[in-house]
């Protein structure tokens, strides 16, 4: 039941204190037509709804989640118990700056952590997740070639196997976007990319790993490429879990990178988040940062730089998810943030290495973070496919993997275990795969019909697609 | 899979019925069942250039957004709007679920028969 049904006129909980103050009222005209619908409840029943609805959903907190190049790892308490702290919560964006000296040496403090993990020289903050990241970082890029007149730039190369976000903000930067294939190996072809460099490209969008979980080998022949023909390296951070405190983008040859805090920095991911997508950059890319850096030794200060693309988002973006990120990097240190990635890479890996010999892996060889099968050949036997296989998963308290992503792998689940999970968990998840596989070849039927545990079962996709309820009709 | 003799086929899944310098284009029926249940078509507007080999317009089913290319190279002058309320009508008949209709036609794409459509399918799959 929805909480607009379960609302009572008169029903509420504000007991606001008198007003102290005069009270003014706004002008006929200019008062609305008609009330808010807003839902009334007692406190109580507010209570026990977001319970209830809490119960129904699936979080890192339920169980298994390996949802492929979300790096969907637990969030540690601690991280939220520094972000509650009275300091970093009841204050004002617009405060001055001498009062709010902590905040911004946190700012200053993780900004440096970042560049130090990712071989960037400035990063900001502002980005509000992935995706506003690499909007931003196409900016700077932008803002580059213009600065110095070169206008003929108007491609921007995303392989194909690249997220779905990356071809999106460089077409919302106004960019021409050129699609580079894949070599059999899973990483970019070569040859290809060299035929599409030129003096009209703006720069190269990458994900390394990527989205298959391979480390692209020829990634110093490939930002070499385009850097020759004055383009510019970005690297998207969605997968750095596989990779931090071990390589960093800025020796690979990247310029520019977004983070996800949200992903990789164990800060929460899904349900609202907020999520936070920083953005890093070399040096000659600094000045043209959206506003502010901290900048200063024994006072702090924000300043904003001298060419900045202006705001990506109201003050420092979502300071407090940057306490959490801050948090997780301090405590797991300097031996922690590559242990953390090595585990990663090994619970991968292993459950890779006992799922291969029943589901196809579309790239069989050492993977990183994540690992992608192909279920082609059993929808082909059976008529299962991927998407009944993640739903069977439901019914086993797993969340399922990502599926049919990336594009160039055919029923394509791509799944990534992350560090934080036990051996047992993985052991657990091993099984129910293998248990569903079985269940493919006995029992098809059954699995068209999962899941049929969760609260709600199967749902007509197709038709919410098609013809969407978008609005509550009161 | 199901195919029109009388009409081409381009490698990336659309048919084209040429007539003169005009065509009309639409999507294959072995592409509407790989990409299954179609929920949303864009396509371009009358009076825009399409450049044979370029993107037109995209589809979009449950599981992907693809892209949808054109085999030829002129300009538009209709479009099947009944697609962008009704995106099943391309599942349901993939041949009548034309999406534009072309003037002015200079340029195509390699352009395979039905056979040939038949075999290249055939051979991907193997």
């Amino acid at each position: 039941m929805l909480i607009f049904e379960k609302s009572r006129p008169g029903r509420g909980c504000d007991l606001l204190p008198a007003s102290d103050v005069e009270i003014y009222l706004p002008e006929e005209k200019d008062k609305r037509e008609q009330p808010l619908h807003l839902p009334e409840l007692s406190e109580g029943e507010l209570s026990r709804h977001y319970t209830e609805l809490a119960k129904k959903s699936h979080g890192v907190n339920d169980g298994f989640y390996p949802l492929g190049s979300c790096t969907m790892k637990y969030n540690p308490k601690i991280n939220e118990d520094m972000a509650s702290l009275p300091g970093f919560t009841e204050i004002h964006p617009l405060q001055p700056e001498h009062t709010v000296q902590g905040c911004l040496e946190i700012i200053g403090e993780i900004e440096n952590s970042l560049c130090e993990i990712t071989g960037m020289d400035r990063m900001t903050l502002q980005p509000a997740a992935g995706a506003h990241g690499e909007f931003t970082g196409l900016l700077l890029i932008k803002a580059y070639h213009e600065s110095r007149s070169d206008e003929k730039r108007t491609k921007i190369l995303v392989p194909d196997s690249a997220h779905g976000t990356n071809p999106a903000s460089a077409a919302m930067a106004g960019y021409k976007v050129v699609s580079i294939p894949s070599a059999p190996d899973g990483g970019v072809d070569i040859e290809k990319l060299r035929e599409a460099a030129g003096d009209d490209v703006a720069g190269l969008m990458l994900t390394n790993p990527n989205t298959v979980g391979l480390f692209d080998k020829n990634i110093l022949e490939i930002t070499d490429i385009i850097h020759e023909c004055g383009g510019l390296c970005y690297y998207d951070g969605a997968n750095l879990n596989a990779v931090m405190g071990t390589v960093r983008p800025g020796d690979m040859g990247f310029d520019v990178i977004h983070l996800n805090l949200h992903k990789t920095f164990s800060t929460p991911h899904g349900g609202g988040g907020p999520g936070s997508g920083p953005v890093g950059c070399k040096e000659m890319l600094s000045d043209f940062l959206p506003s502010y850096l901290v900048e200063g030794e024994e006072t702090l200060h924000l300043e904003k730089p001298a060419n900045s693309i202006g705001e990506m988002k109201s003050f420092y973006g979502n300071f407090l998810v940057v306490v959490k990120a801050l948090t997780y990097i301090k405590t797991l240190g300097r031996e922690g943030i590559p242990e953390a990635s090595r585990n990663a890479v090994l619970n991968a890996n292993y459950m890779m290495n006992k799922l291969k010999d029943l589901y196809p892996m579309a790239y069989d060889e050492i993977c990183m973070h994540e690992f992608v099968m192909s279920l082609a050949d059993l929808k082909k036997k059976t008529g299962i496919s991927a998407m009944d296989i993640a739903k069977g998963l439901l019914d086993d308290g797993i969340h399922p993997p990502t599926m049919y992503f990336p594009l160039i792998v055919d029923e394509a689940l791509m799944v990534e275990p992350t560090e934080t999970e036990s051996k047992e968990t993985l052991d657990d998840a091993i099984a129910v795969f293998r248990k569903l596989y079985e269940l493919a070849e006995t029992d098809p039927e059954k699995l068209h019909q999962a899941p049929v545990t969760t609260p709600v079962t199967r749902l007509d996709e197709v038709n919410a697609a098609r013809h969407p309820h978008l609005r509550y009709a009161f | 899979m199901i195919l029109k003799e009388e009409l081409k086929y381009s490698k990336s899944h659309e048919w084209i019925a040429l007539d003169g310098d005009t065509a009309v284009v639409g999507l294959t029926d072995y592409a509407q069942s790989e990409l299954g249940d179609l929920v949303f078509v864009n396509l371009p507007e009358v009076g825009d250039t399409v450049e044979a080999g370029e993107v037109f317009g995209d589809v979009e089913s449950v599981k992907a957004v693809s892209d949808v290319y054109s085999p030829v190279t002129g300009e538009v002058t209709e479009i099947n709007e009944e697609l962008l309320d009704s995106p099943e009508l391309i599942n349901d008949d993939a041949y009548e679920a034309w999406f534009i209709k072309v003037k002015d036609v200079s340029a195509t794409e390699e352009l395979l028969t039905a056979e040939e459509y038949k075999a290249f399918v055939e051979s991907k799959q193997e």
